[in-house]
Formats: structure tokens, C-alpha cells, sequence
């Protein structure tokens, strides 16, 4: 199944835009160039044999010590009952004023809006074309991303010690 | 001589008043948010013009916690993402991490099914704490106190097999904590037979109600493609009018062996997919969910009989060895479609990465969209009908 969704995409957007079909032992997984990850979800939302209209979920990976993040798109398609993964990697030196970007993909799946925040609160990927990426679940005035790996705690928290 | 001059001078006046935007504050601490949820509204008299959601007051970090210790120790954690559906979200950890070592074929089909049945009463569980403090919301009081003393016998078994009210740790990485306590399936026969007319008795004062019908039918009618559109699940979804269960879709435990049915909205008493249709999808599905659990206590009485040599702990893995892989698992709880994305490391007993994906969090996702120009107090009716747990919006 994921074969031929590699040659759909293949055949619409050229041979760039996917990087590799990864084998895993249980779901296989596209990697994508990011640069085509809006383009790709329109296309697998909107292609009839695809339709995958529902989003599951967006989570980002953080591959320390490597300076690599990823981004994992679960999709799934009501119409057939079918899942698809996608995922982009990202290459960034984490550098705090130079977050990882990629596109959003918030006009093809509304989820992604809240989804898209929550990566951005936590992991410190910046969505481009988000309409509101603001933080989520933290504190507007929070310091860093602590679901990387190599984020440490603030000594103090509006004058409340935390260590 | 013109005798509507005064009249007219009324109607000018009355239509030069000028209207101003308000912004209320909803929440964080008002019973109507179900928890710990601030909605930011901009009203503009009594029409609700925009709603933002400020979330996070309830945040405790699952996922920095999951990558943090080993898969067994994270199941504690999952009990308190839906803590009213505690069964439901370690059952769906715990499939992911089975099927990542291969073994979900060999778990013993007694285990399988003690997990469906204790599932199906924490859904049922969790449905009454729906369907009650719906009807609390919008005023009426009766079924609220009805539906928390029939929870309050299903609270009482799964604790005597757990040994906790309602944050569980009972279902593990290849087995089960305990078997059932001796007697707990006779006991668990005599509860169906006792709700059975309790259920009829609630749907009756509840669900043909003028008063509550009034307030529910036509109000924030969700269509199914924004439904989809936003990631909404389970009984939001279903409302809406799609069959999309994944107990079904996916048939995963022992439920393709199970026969029931999955109820959907029909948009009887107004519109397809209004707040009356999301109220009257979970109380079918505590119906169908009934039928499991007669099933499940069928085969636990015949079957799979409990015998002095059954280990419920016998497959349980003395370490969690992975290869390095990823994997999305997803699972119908009570509340739609709950996920966890695991990325494992090499030779580690500890993930790199758990992701949840909490349908509340979705489910929740959408108000802004249904509640644009809505009165104050049918927003209220539209948030208790979607059926939000703070504990798994904010994880």
C-alpha cells in the first residue's frame, strides 16, 4: 500500500520530494522533504485511492545527541480504513534563536492548528504560515523547550525556586 | 401633521444604541469547564463572537515522564490521562508495547478478555460521568445523583480487583496485575442485571425530556466533514453521523469475537450531529457496551474458566527489549481515539519518545468553531456535550 502511494507522490511532485520508504517491523514510515509536506497532504487528502482526510496525530522527535529533529505526520483515511505515516527530518544545531522550520500544514487538516502548537511549545519546531502559533499547554512566558533532550531547568520561576 | 413622530424618534433611538465587545472570562475554575479549563470569550452582549482557549493548567508532563523510565513503570502515568477511563488508556499503552515485542498472539485469551471487560465497565463509567454531569449542566439534577450511585458499584469492583477507585495500574506489559478476585464475575452478573432497568429508567427521564430537549437539539450541530476536519472521535465523531469505531476498524483484543453494534446519530430530535444526538450516542453505546460485558462474562464463565494454574503474570517480560522502531497505536477509549506514538531506542528499556494523542484534546479543538455565535448558555450546553478530561487535554 505505501509502495504505491511512495509512486503517487513520485509521479505528481518528482522524485525529490521523497527521501525513503522506511522499513519498520510494524508500520512503515515515508520520509518526505519538507519542503513538500503542504503540497503532499492537499494531494493525499484530496486524490481519490488516497483521501486521507483525518489526521491522527503530529509528533516531533528529538534525536539527540544528533542535532536532528523530526516531524510525524499519523494519517488516516475514513473512507478506506487506512493509516499512513509520513515524517520529515529536520537538521538544526539547536540553536534557541534559530528553531528547526517547516510548513504548516493547518489549511489541510484544521487538528493541526492545536497539534502544530503543541510541538512548537515543547519541542521548539516553528511552523510557518501557522495562523496562531502561540504556546499550549505552558506559560506564555516560558523559557526554552523542555521536551528536548538536552533542555535544563530554569534555576527559578517567577522568584519560586525550582531546584 | 405627522402623529408617528414620536414613534419614530423610539425606533431611532433604539436602533443607534451602540453595542460593545466584552471579553469573560470562563473558567479555570467553574464547574461548566469540567476541570481546570479557561475559555477566553468575546461576546458581544449575549452572543458569544469568539472563544479562545487557554489549556495547560492541568499539564504534567506525560511524555517528559515516559522517556524517562521504562515501559512498566509508565503505566501508572497513562492511568491519569483520562482518569475517568483509567482501563481504556493502559489497555492501549500497553497493546503498543506488546505489538512492538510481538507478543500480543500469545497473550492468553482469559487475560484478553478480562481486559475487554474491565474496559467496557470503565467505559460505562465514564459514560454515566458523561451523560450525569451533562444533565447537571444544563439543570437537571436527578440523573447527575442516579448515574454517580450506579458508577459508584462499578467504582467498588474494579477496585476490589485493582485495589484502587479509579487510577487502576491493573492491566500490564503481558498479563494482568491479578486475576479477577474469586466471585468477581457472579457479582459483575448481578450488577448487569441490576443497571439493565436503571438504564432504561434514565434514558425515560432524560433523553425524551421537553426541558432538555430544548436546550440540546439544534444547538451546535457538528457537520460530519468539519467533525473529520478537526480530528474529532468516538461519540463526537458518531454523532455527526460516521461509523467510525475502531474497536471495529482495527479489531484489536478480543472485540472482532464480540458482537455489538455501533450507534450513530440520526439527528432525531433536530439537526444531524446537534448536542441532543452527542448525548444519545453514549447512552447506546453504555447499551452496547452492556452486551460486551454479558459476552465477555459468558466466556469467563464457559472457556476461559478461571483454574487454579492460570498466571496472569506468566507472559509478562522480565525487560522491555526493543529494537530501535516506531510505532502509532490507537484505540477507541471513551472519549474517541486514543493514540501514543513510541519512538524506542536500541537496547534500552526506555523510549526515546511517547507521544499521546488524547481525543479530548481534539474533541476540544473544535469549540471555537462550533460555539462562533452561540449564546453564553449554549455554549455551555455545547462544551458539556463534547465530554472534555482536562487530565488528557493537557496530558
Amino acid at each position: 500500500m505505501i509502495e504505491q502511494i511512495r509512486d503517487l507522490l513520485v509521479d505528481k511532485f518528482g522524485e525529490e520530494a521523497v527521501i525513503r520508504l522506511d522499513e519498520q517491523p510494524l508500520q512503515p514510515i515515508l520520509v518526505v522533504h519538507a519542503a513538500y509536506i503542504e503540497q503532499i497532504g492537499f494531494f493525499l487528502r484530496d486524490t481519490e485511492g488516497c483521501y486521507f482526510d483525518f489526521l491522527s496525530n503530529i509528533s516531533a522527535v528529538d534525536y539527540f545527541p544528533e542535532d536532528r529533529f523530526s516531524v510525524v505526520y499519523h494519517l488516516a483515511s475514513l473512507p478506506y480504513q487506512t493509516q499512513v505515516t509520513l515524517k520529515i527530518e529536520l537538521q538544526n544545531n539547536r540553536d534557541l534563536k534559530q528553531l528547526p522550520e517547516v510548513d504548516s500544514v493547518s489549511a489541510v487538516w484544521r487538528t493541526a492548528d492545536w497539534h502544530e502548537r503543541e510541538a512548537f511549545d515543547l519541542m521548539g519546531i516553528f511552523f510557518r504560515n501557522h495562523p496562531d502559533l502561540r504556546r499550549i499547554l505552558l506559560p506564555d512566558d516560558w523559557d526554552g523547550y523542555p521536551l528536548r533532550k538536552d533542555y535544563v531547568d530554569a534555576e527559578s520561576y517567577h522568584g519560586i525556586t525550582t531546584k | 401633521m405627522d402623529y408617528t413622530q414620536g414613534l419614530e424618534k423610539y425606533k431611532e433611538k433604539i436602533a443607534a444604541i451602540s453595542s460593545q465587545e466584552m471579553v469573560i472570562n470562563m473558567g479555570p475554575q467553574h464547574p461548566s469547564t469540567h476541570g481546570v479549563l479557561r475559555l477566553e470569550l468575546i461576546t458581544d452582549g449575549e452572543i458569544v463572537k469568539e472563544i479562545i482557549p487557554h489549556l495547560g493548567y492541568l499539564h504534567r508532563c506525560f511524555d517528559k515522564h515516559a522517556e524517562s523510565m521504562n515501559y512498566g513503570k509508565s503505566i501508572p502515568f497513562t492511568d491519569r490521562l483520562d482518569y475517568l477511563a483509567s482501563m481504556n488508556n493502559s489497555h492501549a499503552f500497553v497493546m503498543g508495547v506488546e505489538r512492538m515485542l510481538g507478543l500480543h498472539e500469545q497473550i492468553p485469551k482469559r487475560v484478553e478478555y478480562i481486559r475487554v471487560l474491565v474496559c467496557e465497565l470503565n467505559r460505562i463509567a465514564s459514560h454515566l460521568i458523561a451523560i450525569g454531569t451533562y444533565g447537571i449542566d444544563i439543570g437537571a439534577f436527578t440523573p447527575f445523583m442516579w448515574c454517580f450511585r450506579d458508577r459508584e458499584h462499578i467504582m467498588n469492583m474494579l477496585e476490589w480487583a485493582s485495589g484502587s477507585r479509579m487510577l487502576y495500574n491493573y492491566i500490564w506489559i503481558g498479563g494482568l496485575f491479578y486475576d479477577l478476585p474469586v466471585g468477581f464475575e457472579d457479582r459483575c452478573t448481578d450488577f448487569v442485571e441490576y443497571f439493565k432497568p436503571k438504564l432504561v429508567e434514565l434514558d425515560e427521564l432524560l433523553s425524551g425530556n421537553q426541558i432538555f430537549i430544548s436546550r440540546t437539539a439544534n444547538i451546535g450541530a457538528l457537520p460530519a466533514d468539519v467533525a473529520i476536519n478537526y480530528g474529532c472521535s468516538g461519540p463526537m465523531l458518531r454523532a455527526s453521523g460516521v461509523k467510525w469505531d475502531l474497536r471495529r476498524i482495527d479489531g484489536y483484543s478480543v472485540y472482532p469475537e464480540l458482537e455489538f453494534e455501533i450507534p450513530v446519530g440520526r439527528g432525531e430530535m433536530g439537526t444531524l450531529g446537534d448536542c441532543w444526538d452527542r448525548y444519545k450516542v453514549r447512552v447506546d453505546e453504555v447499551k452496547e457496551s452492556i452486551r460486551i460485558i454479558e459476552q465477555c462474562l459468558h466466556r469467563l464463565h464457559g472457556d476461559f474458566k478461571r483454574t487454579p494454574e492460570f498466571d496472569p503474570r506468566a507472559m509478562v517480560p522480565k525487560k522491555v527489549n526493543l529494537k530501535s522502531q516506531e510505532y502509532y497505536i490507537r484505540a477507541e477509549n471513551p472519549k474517541g481515539e486514543l493514540g501514543f506514538h513510541f519512538v524506542t531506542q536500541e537496547k534500552s528499556d526506555i523510549p526515546r519518545r511517547v507521544k499521546a494523542r488524547g481525543p479530548s484534546f481534539n474533541n476540544l479543538s473544535v469549540l471555537p468553531e462550533l460555539g462562533k455565535g452561540q449564546l453564553i448558555a449554549d455554549l455551555i450546553a455545547i462544551l458539556g456535550s463534547i465530554d472534555i478530561v482536562l487530565g488528557e487535554v493537557d496530558r
